[in-house]
């Protein structure tokens, strides 16, 4: 399972750094979306991969090494927000720049 | 009043007054003089008052807790030495008040220029009263910037702007050092308490450090006092008013480095490389300084060249390394003073009365002003070491201490030679400056007619040259037992015996003095011929100006090497740019790898999951088909995008997230909205092959980089993963979650309770970002205007347009009414059920996946659904939906609750909860993070939606803003 998720990661990286590097804007947004996914996946990796641990707890008392772990989780559940927040921002930024300047290069200005 | 408070009284009193002048009238100059002249006086009288305490190396001694961390204490100390510092800034400082009053015109910005003396005034004292090194540095930096500020008074003339900007340069480039310095002392000797430094000298100087502590804090000390090289400040800082000249350069300023000399002398001098710096620059500038100062054509540069060489003849002396030397120093700092604060007056009344300062357009004004020619006469005369005046007391001291033996090395064989020269060009140049100004013809062509000022201008003059003239005739009662204390508190039980008597004889010294007076005059004599043609500058050497050096090099660093520099590294396009970022990332991450090692650990490798991996399999594909397709085909890589998404948003489900999995679903269906609102707006991109220019060798070259950087990075992170999750988990924070989430939390979701109770403030931080982007959204989308070739309507609404013109029957608008007919009557009639949705995600937060960003997302997307189906000018004809209200009560929600917890004294944002017994439901928990979750849930929903609609908005109003260009209203907002 960390085999494939290891590599799915490493794909999301490289089509989302291939994409950052080209010139047009609508490329660099999705590029940063495939990157986002593929940090995101990469946080929640870092508390380890379990399969069928419950993640909400049976009242007190209950031994944690049961359960997800919840940092992980609350950590990347913040980033997906805040990615969505720059999403955003970005999408509207590259929609003014095109309208002032005529291009969807990145560069506000074709080569 | 004890000692103590009388120091901290006379350090904060005139930073105090600075501050109340600074808020005077304009017009109220004799407001401003008198709260100048009272700190002043204020400042004198304590200062004498405490005389008692420092006489015999007693010390009064202040010291309040400043950095006790650090071990830091701010120290106020003054012994004899401090103390005749402090009378001379505070009694010359008085003096030069009463002249300023009458010297500054009512036109002239007074506040300020009363704000920056008194400010410099409290500088220089707390500089001279530090008990403590870093507080003396901080104390030295200020004197810079307040004398940048006086210098540059004037702001309007550009050598003023210029000679200030050079004297901060100058002088706060050496702060700087003495500051590495200082610490450089602490560093050996373990403390940084003045006391304890003057105590450890033996230590200072058998440190290794001892060399580059000494250049460092020589660095600091000679640019202040000008020595050469860096003398060429100071001729321009002549730009400032006279006063100002008068206090900076007479008394205090660029006293200031000889202070720090004498100061740090028993600790630090005495060695060879002490004698070689500070002797070798000291004897220089003596030399030069005099040289320069013969062929001014200037008053004030005639007398600033004059200041540099008598400094550089103290710097000499202190340099000698012998007791002697230093009581000689000592007293040419104090006579100094008193004839070169006198002389720089007399300048300004010149200056004042005829208008000019240029001595080829001077002459003869001894008839117009007789008393302040008189007092000229007798300052020049003490400046040249004419006999019955002080200055022939320190000058004698200096040339007996020049006959003496030292080091024996060229520059101590040397140096009867050059004290006899320079006092040679002393003479020379005290002449010049009162035959040409007040002897010869009457001038012609002045532009005021010269009389005598008010006597108030004149009597600081008088009484300064009175005081020349008593420790002139009788020192031993007038100056010697301030002299003493002095120099006894730096030598302590070294003080030699000296003796101040007028006449000691005739010896080797008075013939030197002999033939410095008469030498003086003979060359004067010779040189009348050069003088008279009226060139600026000596000869050989006026080419060579330092000003033009420090420009030119100035020029040089900040200008031509920077702009050297950004052509070469920066760049104004983003791919390079980016592409430095990722390749330095890869850089750094490789790094660890070759410092440590890589050890994933294989044995992991055996959970295998077909779903899982067939799963992934599309969704990389998805992945790599949109990164390929993203140029030409945007829809589809927005699809493929959102494609990749959803697998990962399964694979939290599949890995016990499901918290994740729901917030990412969520913000995927928000997401995907949003970038297909935007696509409408972006120009057309065709791949069809007789439009794609072919690609050069230089693109593909450049496209294969990227491919190969975006490769490696990929290797790259799928490496770091696999080696990070095959490897056991550390026992981190995690287990504190999970144990108290329940227990302290209240809540069974352990995400939940973190995001809104543990880790709330974070969780705040957050909301506000998204609020600031949201405003920030439609702050930009007001301003909005497309690109020209977009602002028509899309090609399929022109298709259906036109269908529904052709036919007779259909109304505009028909056909696309049609075709959402039954999923608009499914939306609107979803809106209520996906509010019940929301809420219940809200309530369940708590205890199972759900919360307020969850129920927030879905809010909005019930909104937005409700804007797909009926349009967006029949949704707002419908439901009133004012976004920027949501976020603002969000705000006051999740902000509240955190206020309020303080309310009860506990830190912010700490959470409460009790469990309630509600009838019929049971026991509930309810906790006060449920609030703050609510505020989440409010600023979420209102972001969310003001950012769809203010881009949806776009569409309906672009067709009119093309028509008729008007003001837009604010969308969404109070319509």
């Amino acid at each position: 399972m960390e085999l494939i998720l290891s590599i799915a990661i490493g794909t999301l990286t490289a089509s989302g750094v291939w994409l950052l590097l080209r010139p047009r804007t609508f490329q660099v947004i999705i590029g940063l979306s495939l990157l986002s996914y593929a940090v995101n996946l990469f946080i929640f990796g870092m508390g380890r991969l379990r399969m069928d641990a419950a993640p909400i707890l049976e009242g007190a008392g209950s031994d944690p090494a049961n359960y997800a772990d919840p940092v992980p989780q609350a950590l990347v559940l913040t980033a997906i927000v805040i990615g969505f927040a720059m999403t955003a921002l970005f999408l509207v930024v590259l929609l003014a720049a095109r309208g002032l300047t005529g291009t969807d290069h990145v560069d506000g200005r074709e080569r | 009043m004890p000692g103590e408070t009388a120091l901290i009284v006379i350090l904060l009193l005139p930073f105090m007054a600075a501050f109340v002048a600074g808020f005077l009238p304009q017009t109220a100059r004799n407001t401003e003089a008198w709260l100048a002249g009272v700190v002043a006086v204020i400042g004198l009288g304590l200062s004498l008052w405490l005389y008692p305490q420092v006489t015999d190396g007693g010390v009064v001694r202040a010291e309040w807790t400043w950095m006790p961390s650090l071990g830091l204490n701010f120290v106020l100390r003054m012994d004899g030495f401090a103390w005749l510092f402090s009378v001379l800034i505070t009694g010359i400082g008085l003096l030069v008040v009463l002249y300023a009053r009458y010297y500054m015109s009512p036109s002239d910005p007074v506040p300020r220029f009363f704000a920056f003396f008194l400010a410099f005034m409290g500088a220089m004292l707390g500089l001279v009263l530090s008990g403590n090194i870093i507080q003396m540095a901080v104390f030295w930096e200020l004197t810079s910037i307040v004398s940048f500020l006086l210098i540059g008074y004037w702001h309007h003339n550009a050598s003023a702007r210029d000679g200030a900007r050079m004297a901060l340069t100058i002088t706060g480039t050496g702060g700087l050092c003495l500051l590495v310095g200082v610490l450089l002392i602490g560093h050996i000797v373990g403390s940084y308490d003045l006391d304890v430094v003057l105590a450890s000298g033996d230590t200072i100087r058998d440190h290794d450090l001892y060399a580059p502590t000494l250049i460092l804090v020589l660095l600091g000390a000679l640019t202040k006092s000008a020595q050469f090289p860096f003398h060429f400040w100071l001729p321009h800082a002549m730009a400032a008013p006279t006063p100002v000249s008068a206090y900076l350069h007479s008394a205090t300023m660029v006293k200031a480095g000889v202070f720090l000399l004498v100061r740090f002398w028993p600790v630090m001098a005495g060695t060879d490389l002490w004698f070689l710096i500070v002797g070798a620059a000291g004897l220089s500038t003596l030399l030069l300084g005099a040289y320069f100062a013969i062929f001014q054509q200037d008053l004030k540069g005639l007398l600033a060249y004059s200041t540099i060489s008598h400094l550089g003849l103290i710097t000499t002396l202190i340099g000698l390394g012998s007791p002697l030397g230093l009581v000689a120093a000592i007293f040419h700092i104090v006579n100094h003073a008193t004839f070169k604060a006198s002389l720089f007056m007399a300048a300004g009344i010149i200056d004042h009365e005829t208008g000019t300062r240029d001595m080829r357009r001077l002459s003869g004004l001894r008839r117009a002003l007789p008393i302040t020619a008189t007092l000229a006469m007798v300052a020049s005369a003490a400046m040249a070491g004419v006999p019955l005046l002080n200055g022939f007391l320190s000058k004698e001291m200096f040339f007996t201490e020049a006959v003496e033996n030292h080091t024996g090395s060229l520059l101590d064989q040397s140096l009867p030679y050059v004290a006899t020269l320079a006092g040679m060009f002393s003479v020379v140049y005290s002449l010049r400056f009162i035959h040409k100004v007040f002897f010869g013809p009457d001038a012609v062509g002045l532009e005021k007619e010269p009389h005598e000022p008010p006597h108030w201008m004149r009597l600081p003059i008088e009484l300064l040259v009175l005081a020349c003239l008593i420790v002139g005739i009788i020192p031993g009662i007038t100056i010697g037992p301030f002299l003493a204390s002095a120099v006894t508190s730096v030598l302590g039980p070294e003080t030699p015996y000296y003796s101040l008597s007028i006449w000691h004889g005739f010896n080797l010294p008075l013939l030197m003095s002999i033939v410095a007076l008469v030498g003086g005059v003979l060359i004067y004599l010779a040189l009348q011929r050069y003088l008279s043609s009226g060139i600026e500058g000596p000869p050989w050497f006026r080419n060579l100006k330092g000003q033009r050096i420090f420009e030119r090099l100035l020029v040089t660093l900040s200008w031509r090497w920077a702009k050297a520099l950004e052509k070469l590294l920066g760049t104004r396009k983003l791919q390079p740019q980016l592409r430095l970022l990722i390749g330095t990332v890869l850089l750094a991450a490789c790094l660890p790898l070759f410092m440590g090692r890589f050890a994933p650990n294989l044995s992991a490798f055996v959970g295998f999951d077909l779903g899982f991996a067939t799963m992934w399999a599309v969704g990389m594909a998805c992945a790599v088909i949109a990164a390929y397709q993203a140029k030409y085909h945007r829809l589809v890589a927005l699809m493929l995008m959102g494609g990749a998404g959803l697998v990962t948003c399964i694979t939290f489900v599949w890995f016990s997230a499901p918290d994740l999995a729901l917030t990412q679903l969520l913000v995927e269906i928000v997401t995907t909205v949003l970038i297909l609102l935007g696509l409408r707006w972006l120009p057309k991109r065709m791949d069809a092959p007789e439009l794609v220019r072919p690609a050069t060798l230089m693109v593909t070259l450049r496209r294969y980089r990227d491919l190969l950087l975006a490769i490696v990075a990929g290797l790259g992170t799928a490496a770091l993963s696999f080696a990070v999750m095959t490897r056991p988990a550390f026992d981190s924070v995690s287990r504190f979650f999970l144990e108290r989430a329940y227990t302290e939390g209240g809540g069974t979701n352990v995400v939940n309770v973190i995001l809104v109770d543990f880790r709330g403030f974070d969780t705040l931080g957050e909301v506000v970002v998204l609020a600031t982007v949201a405003i920030t959204i439609y702050v930009l989308l007001r301003r909005f205007r497309p690109a020209a070739e977009s602002v028509g309507l899309p090609e399929q609404q022109r298709i259906q347009a036109d269908f529904d013109a052709e036919q007779p029957h259909r109304r505009p608008g028909d056909t696309l009414t049609d075709y959402l007919n039954i999923p608009s009557v499914i939306m609107q009639w979803m809106f209520p059920v996906i509010i019940v949705l929301s809420m219940y995600l809200f309530l369940r937060g708590h205890e199972l996946p759900g919360g307020g960003f969850a129920a927030g997302i879905t809010m909005s997307i019930g909104f937005i659904l409700q804007y797909m189906a009926g349009g967006t000018r029949w949704v707002e004809a419908h439901l009133r939906i004012l976004p920027l209200r949501w976020i603002g009560w969000g705000l006051l929600f999740a902000g509240g609750t955190g206020i309020a917890s303080t309310l009860f004294g506990f830190p912010f944002l700490t959470s409460y909860f009790q469990y309630l017994e509600v009838p019929l439901i049971g026991r509930v928990p309810v906790a006060s993070a449920l609030l703050f979750d609510l505020g989440i849930f409010l600023l979420v929903v209102g972001a969310t939606v003001l950012i769809l609609i203010a881009l949806a908005h776009q569409s309906v109003r672009s067709p009119k803003a093309a028509r008729a260009p008007r003001p837009l209203g604010p969308v969404g907002g109070e319509q």
